[in-house]
């Protein structure tokens, strides 16, 4: 069960192709530009399909992290190949397991080293609310989106490798349909992510 | 080596002891400021030779704080209990890790979690807790903590 | 036997040639984690080297410390055991079963000897699919891709095995103080009789592939050295300790359920390197498997839970139950004033001690050698920060 939270797919206007604007003044022709739009779509469906896992796994869900990349679940068929090591080569970052307070800042940390468009999936429910660990701790964070923004949350206590991959093919989905996250932010600058 | 044996030979070497059958190991009561000799002692008898410290925790009764420590021997497997019973203001004990290196993180843990200070510790400082709680004591039972919702 | 320690006043920061108590000019201190890719979890290590050499490891634990035996005060009897299974959880039955025979002894509860068998089945399994992860992690940290994949063939079926039974695949909440909380699914018996007949070919298959190969043993052999004295002094159990020549598997020594019953052998080496870590996990393997074919064929009929009351309630007193785990010795110490609750509980984790005596055993060697000998400590950094 997934739940990728709603992003309005709102018409791309001045903003070209990826996210950068144009010099000068661009006019939008009604009903949108068939070239760049087009070319959107390309490069969003080139994005979505070679999303490149960063290595975060803190506890139980690290191990179903591990079974979902291994031979019989399998996700480098839809594109997530290689997981690198290093958040500077990572673009989506699946945070598997518990987020305590000494471990907020390494989280922040490694988030900002990562270069956009970055994506976030939290898988379990400690990284979504806390989890079993919501009550009577001094020492957890309630949810992994008190400290960086979430694209798709993913219920379960471990969850299923199958639930992990449906978690992935949301998240495609996400981002061929809509923009990412800095071209909504560029279109609509009081819009806080 | 049988319960019965092991009080024997505690009664006869470490005479300052209150000796405590009724649980399922033998659970023997030390004072705080003799317990660094007392350890030694454990540790170099030729027939007690409890070398193996697999436990070492506090407990939090609302008056005192008592740390204790589950000890056991390879030669002869029979365990025992030692019970110390700390003043909860100013909680103050010797180390042991000296004799058994396996004290060294356990000590720090009861340190950050309890407060208690280890004199002779070479290295006392937060294990496990992030910096800055140095003081909160948080497994202690007056802990509270309004934001986390810790009311126990 | 005493050994000289240093005293430091502050806490070393990573720095190049940071001056600080314990380090001379030239030194370097680097960190290795919290993230890292080898996959123990988060354990961060602060490496002090002079050159290649390592002088000093310093492990600063605390990234998953999920304040577990603070939330367990507030748990009932019945509800604090699922906590341990997220603690180590490769041996998540193992954990749940120490706990489960805390509160047994506790409150007296005689379990039925099918709930016995049951329970001592799921164990072994368990312990074949942690050592299997591990395997395959350990050669992965090495350097050696494929036997991941390898392993985590044979987890899937154990998995596949528990999730029929228990309903989950990794924190399977089956035990129940009083026995297991259902009986076994009716395929269970042909399931585990095929795993047995296609993991006994793959354990010699992996010893040709990783055991016998030239550079895995020139990376393990004379590795991390951890002699007898220290390894008892150091608190290690398990395997760790096992490869050093001490005997402690608590199978054996304090048998529980009916392992007293069981015909297997307790593995012990004498060389107390890594190799010899790796030796005994591997053979450990094999008597495993052996355990559960005994068992296998002669579960006994009865009941799988005894009758208990609904809400449980130890007397004042205080309870400590051992349990062997894949990593080594689990203990569960309850100090209960009478009520629902427990009044403190301290979970003795085998990672902890065993985690003590990385910073002796990985002085003079390299950073290679650090990451080949945690990988044969096997921890799971949860167990250690609980």
């Amino acid at each position: 069960m997934t739940t990728a939270s709603a992003d309005n797919n709102t018409a791309k206007e001045t903003t070209g192709a990826a996210g950068t604007e144009f010099p000068g003044q661009v006019h939008p022709t009604p009903g949108g530009g068939i070239l760049v739009s087009k070319l959107d779509d390309v490069i969003n469906w080139a994005r979505s399909n070679s999303l490149w896992p960063l290595v975060f796994g803190t506890s139980c869900c690290a191990i179903e992290m591990m079974s979902t990349a291994s031979a019989r679940y399998d996700w480098s068929r839809f594109g997530f190949e290689v997981a690198r090591a290093t958040p500077r080569q990572a673009d989506v970052i699946i945070i598997a397991g518990t987020i305590v307070n000494k471990m907020a800042p390494v989280l922040k940390r490694l988030y900002d080293q990562m270069a956009d468009p970055k994506y976030v999936i939290a898988m379990g429910a400690c990284a979504t609310s806390g989890g079993p660990f919501f009550y009577n701790t001094y020492s957890v964070v309630k949810g992994a989106d008190h400290v960086i923004p979430v694209d798709v949350y993913i219920a379960g206590c471990p969850p299923r490798p199958e639930a992990l991959l449906h978690a992935m093919l949301a998240l495609q989905e996400k981002i061929r349909r809509g923009l990412t996250r800095e071209q909504i932010r560029m279109q609509k600058p009081e819009q806080s992510f | 080596m049988t319960k019965e044996e092991l009080k024997q030979i505690l009664t006869e070497t470490i005479p300052g002891a209150t000796l405590d059958e009724s649980g399922e190991w033998l659970n023997m009561s030390v004072d705080a400021p003799g317990w660094a000799a007392t350890a030694a002692q454990l540790r170099n008898h030729t027939v007690l030779n409890f070398d193996y410290l697999f436990c070492l925790t506090c407990v939090d009764w609302k008056t005192h704080l008592t740390m204790v420590y589950h000890l056991t021997s390879t030669s002869h497997r029979q365990p025992l209990v030692v019970k110390i019973q700390l003043d909860r203001n100013q909680p103050t004990i010797d180390s042991v890790s000296g004799y058994w290196l396996t004290a060294n993180f356990h000590e720090r843990e009861v340190y950050e979690l309890f407060g208690v200070q280890f004199t002779g510790h070479p290295d006392l400082r937060l294990l496990i807790l992030p910096d800055g709680w140095e003081g909160k004591n948080p497994l202690r039972k007056d802990f509270e903590d309004p934001v986390n919702m810790i009311k126990l | 036997m005493y050994r000289e320690t240093h005293i430091l006043e502050e806490v070393p920061q990573a720095g190049l040639g940071a001056k600080m108590p314990g380090t001379e000019s030239g030194d370097l201190v680097i960190n290795v984690g919290p993230q890292h890719p080898s996959t123990h979890g988060v354990l961060h290590l602060l490496i002090t080297l002079n050159g290649e050499t390592i002088k000093k490891v310093d492990p600063h634990l605390g990234y998953i410390h999920r304040s577990i035996e603070k939330m367990c005060e507030s748990l009932s009897y019945r509800q604090f055991i699922y906590t341990t299974s997220r603690m180590d959880y490769l041996s998540a039955h193992i954990n749940n079963h120490g706990c489960a025979l805390c509160v047994e002894k506790g409150l007296q509860i005689e379990v039925p000897p099918r709930a016995k068998v049951i329970r001592v089945l799921m164990d072994e399994l368990t312990r074949i699919a942690s050592h299997c992860l591990w395997w395959g992690a350990m050669a992965m940290d090495v350097g050696a891709l494929t036997p991941f994949f390898l392993a985590f063939r044979e987890r899937e079926m154990i998995n596949d095995i528990m999730e029929e039974t228990c309903g989950a695949r990794l924190t399977m909440n089956y035990m129940v103080p009083g026995g297991v909380m259902f009986d076994i699914h009716p395929n269970f018996q042909r399931r585990v009789k095929e795993f047995i007949t296609h993991f006994k070919n793959k354990i010699d298959e992996y010893d040709e592939l990783v055991t016998n190969n030239v550079i895995f043993q020139n990376r393990m052999k004379g590795v991390g050295y951890l002699s007898k004295a220290d390894a008892i002094s150091f608190g290690c159990s398990g395997p760790v300790a096992r490869a050093s020549g001490v005997a402690c598997d608590i199978r054996k020594l304090y048998p529980y359920e009916v392992y007293d019953q069981l015909q297997f052998e307790e593995i012990t080496e004498t060389a107390g390197d890594s190799f010899a870590r790796y030796l005994v996990r591997v053979k450990e393997l094999r008597q495993s498997l052996s355990i559960v074919e005994q068992l296998i064929d002669n579960i006994p009929e009865g009941d799988f839970q005894a009758k208990t009351k609904a809400v449980l309630k130890l007397p004042k007193g205080e309870f400590y139950s051992r349990v062997e785990t894949a990593r080594g010795e689990f203990g569960v110490y309850i100090v209960s004033e009478g009520g629902t609750t427990p009044y403190r509980i301290k979970f003795r984790s085998p990672g902890f001690s065993n985690l003590s005596a990385l910073d002796h055993m990985a002085r003079g060697g390299k950073i290679g050698d650090l990451i080949a000998i945690m990988g044969t400590l096997d921890l799971v950094i949860p167990d250690i920060d609980r």
